[in-house]
């Protein structure tokens, strides 16, 4: 018996420690935000605020990065809910409608997924100037919902895969077309893997970093963008970066202290079967 | 596949009206701009104009009824969308890579396979960018697999607050790996003395000096194992993540038949559930490797272009776009490619007979 109590402290001891070096960063930036500027020293960088909460510091990073942070809500709302509205239609066609050859084409999208985007940037740069989308938000919207299709079409496939034939089949039987399953029968059933994939496309959207960098100019810019370029500069201080980084990650993060379980399970998506 | 063919009066009209409204949609941008608050939304309504064409026609292959023609039909938007922006795009990419094209004006002279030739013999920074990229690969995958495997096994001891740890420990997966970098960036600050700040105060305080370190300003080529840190501080609840699932899905049967045998839960694990998640570890280090292949935008915040820090994707986006050396850059960029093709294409196939064969 003292032997599984001490392997059960030892399990309690080694949870705790990796829990405190897995908060560390969030800690520093959360008591960084909240201390007055005078209080900011390197020193003193690990202690607690000591005179009261201030959100100075959030207010003088919001203020370095506030275009920015609309930029970005302006590119991952439409792009989300584009990208699912695709995904889940293709994801319907390659799960319940297989033809000779279905299984190949998903294959190749797949591979859309995984393609270091470094070996298709130039033609893209190049692409998005001719047609006249370069530099702005819309164009790195249709690329996020372009190269976003591989992911949406796995996760609402593999979804639609675990839905019964049956129910299809009575579908059938009462007349319905194609078009008519998915509008009656499918789509209904489909909120659990829309709210997988807006999460999802949300959220890599949101973090992305090398389309924004290279197909907006600075006025558009997303908040990545202005943020590396933020810690880049002299003129900051670090206490207000640490504000404006807990700023910048703190959309995805509120989404997955809410909806957390949506968010692994596109994680999990990404892994394919194994 | 076309033999079956109703007309059916409603459809005909609709498909009409929705071809109409395409056409007359792209005929009015080409003449005029499209502004909507300030966004020139012109190329965007010109593709929205063609799907609404699309649509129309899709009306009329419904009248067909063949489902196949049909499902067809609607694939192809998407299908043309990643044949063009993937493939189409990466041979473009490889012819580029094959011309001597440094400048701001194309130039598709064709040189053979100079640029890569030139990468591999007379760059040296390019010769650090794999080093730096096998070590940053390797360390990682490592950092992963050990520290996620660690954390699923005492999870799975089903201890209070399990889901809070694992809340815990996935989180950083949710934050962008630009503010992983910053943030750790003063975290591994390698100032000394009465600069002394980040972790290695910490260090400082607990009176644990001996561990106050360098960081990635250690003696080369060393400084590219902590830019390591981040990264497995951001996917080793991920692959724990993995660990748990793969352990969840092996039978309890299985675990009280080892038992009833007189199996400690050591030799349990060490005899039964390690050996079955293999499977799991192999995704684990497909995903992982072709993760630490690309890794671009963390090493950007983390490193500044530091040239310690210095990876391919990092080297193709400065030669290309700030040197203007498009063959080069291209050359790179189908490198990175060729490697993680090399990974993750076998795993492709394979998923994709498993599936047949169901």
């Amino acid at each position: 018996m003292t032997r599984r109590l001490i392997l059960r402290i030892f399990v309690y001891a080694i949870l705790f420690v990796a829990a405190i070096i897995y908060l560390l960063p969030i800690y520093l930036m959360v008591i960084t935000g909240f201390k007055p500027f005078n209080q900011v020293d390197l020193k003193t960088m690990w202690a607690l605020p000591t005179t009261g909460l201030h959100l100075d510091n959030f207010i003088a990073g919001y203020k370095q990065l506030a275009p920015n942070f609309m930029n970005s809500l302006k590119m991952v709302i439409p792009e989300a809910i584009l990208s699912s509205l695709l995904g889940s239609i293709n994801g319907y066609i390659l799960s319940k409608w297989k033809f000779r050859g279905s299984d190949l084409i998903f294959t190749l999208v797949l591979f859309g997924m995984f393609i270091p985007y470094q070996s298709i940037l130039i033609p893209l740069v190049k692409f998005m100037f001719a047609i006249n989308l370069y530099g702005d938000i819309p164009g790195l919207v249709l690329v996020h919902i372009i190269y976003g299709i591989p992911i949406t079409t796995l996760i609402f496939r593999n979804y639609y895969a675990g839905i019964g034939t049956e129910v299809l089949e009575a579908g059938r039987i009462d007349g319905a077309s194609l078009v008519g399953l998915y509008r009656w029968v499918i789509f209904p059933l489909s909120a659990p893997s829309f709210a997988v994939v807006i999460i999802w496309q949300f959220t890599q959207a949101w973090n992305e970093f090398l389309f924004a960098v290279i197909l907006t100019n600075q006025a558009n810019w997303p908040i990545t963008v202005a943020l590396n370029n933020l810690a880049g500069s002299q003129l900051v201080q670090w206490n207000v970066l640490m504000a404006a980084t807990l700023l910048a990650a703190l959309p995805t993060l509120i989404v997955y202290l809410f909806l957390g379980r949506y968010f692994i399970r596109g994680l999990m998506a990404g892994a394919l079967k194994g | 596949m076309f033999r079956k063919f109703t007309m059916s009066a409603p459809k005909f009209i609709m498909a009409l009206l929705l071809m109409l409204l395409g056409a007359a949609f792209i005929y009015a941008l080409s003449k005029t701009e499209l502004i909507v608050a300030r966004y020139n939304l012109t190329s965007i309504g010109i593709l929205a104009g063609g799907l609404i064409f699309y649509s129309g026609i899709l009306v009329v292959v419904t009248m067909f009824e063949s489902e196949t023609v049909l499902s067809i039909a609607i694939l192809t938007p998407s299908i043309i969308a990643v044949a063009i922006f993937v493939y189409g795009f990466i041979g473009w990419s490889l012819r580029v890579s094959l011309s001597q094209w440094k400048g701001l004006r194309a130039d598709y002279t064709w040189v053979g396979l100079k640029q890569y030739i030139d990468l591999f013999n007379n760059d040296p920074r390019f010769i650090i960018d794999i080093r730096n990229t096998a070590m940053f690969t390797v360390l990682f995958i490592a950092g992963c697999l050990v520290i996620g495997l660690g954390l699923a096994i005492l999870l799975e001891q089903k201890p209070k607050g399990e889901n809070i740890f694992r809340g815990i420990f996935l989180f950083p997966m949710s934050i962008s790996f630009i503010a992983s970098g910053v943030i750790w960036g003063w975290l591994m600050n390698p100032s000394t003395g009465n600069r002394l700040t980040g972790i290695n105060l910490i260090f400082h305080m607990v009176h644990l000096d001996f561990l106050i370190s360098k960081w990635f300003t250690t003696h080369q080529p060393w400084g590219m194992a902590f830019a390591v840190i981040p990264a497995v501080w951001q996917l080793s609840g991920f692959t724990m993540a993995l660990y748990i699932g793969g352990i969840r899905s092996i039978s309890d049967d299985l675990r009280e038949a080892a038992r009833v045998d007189g199996a400690s839960e050591f030799q349990i694990y060490r005899y039964i559930i390690l050996p079955m998640l293999q499977p799991v570890t192999l995704s684990a280090v497909i995903i992982l490797a072709h993760m630490s292949l690309k890794i671009f935008d963390l090493i950007v915040a983390l490193g500044k272009q530091d040239i310690r820090l210095d990876v391919p994707g990092i080297y193709m986006w400065t030669t290309t776009f700030a040197a203007n050396n498009y063959a080069q850059g291209a050359a790179i960029g189908i490198l990175m490619l060729v490697s993680v093709a090399i990974l993750v294409v076998p795993y492709l196939v394979q998923n994709m007979r498993s599936e047949t064969e169901l």
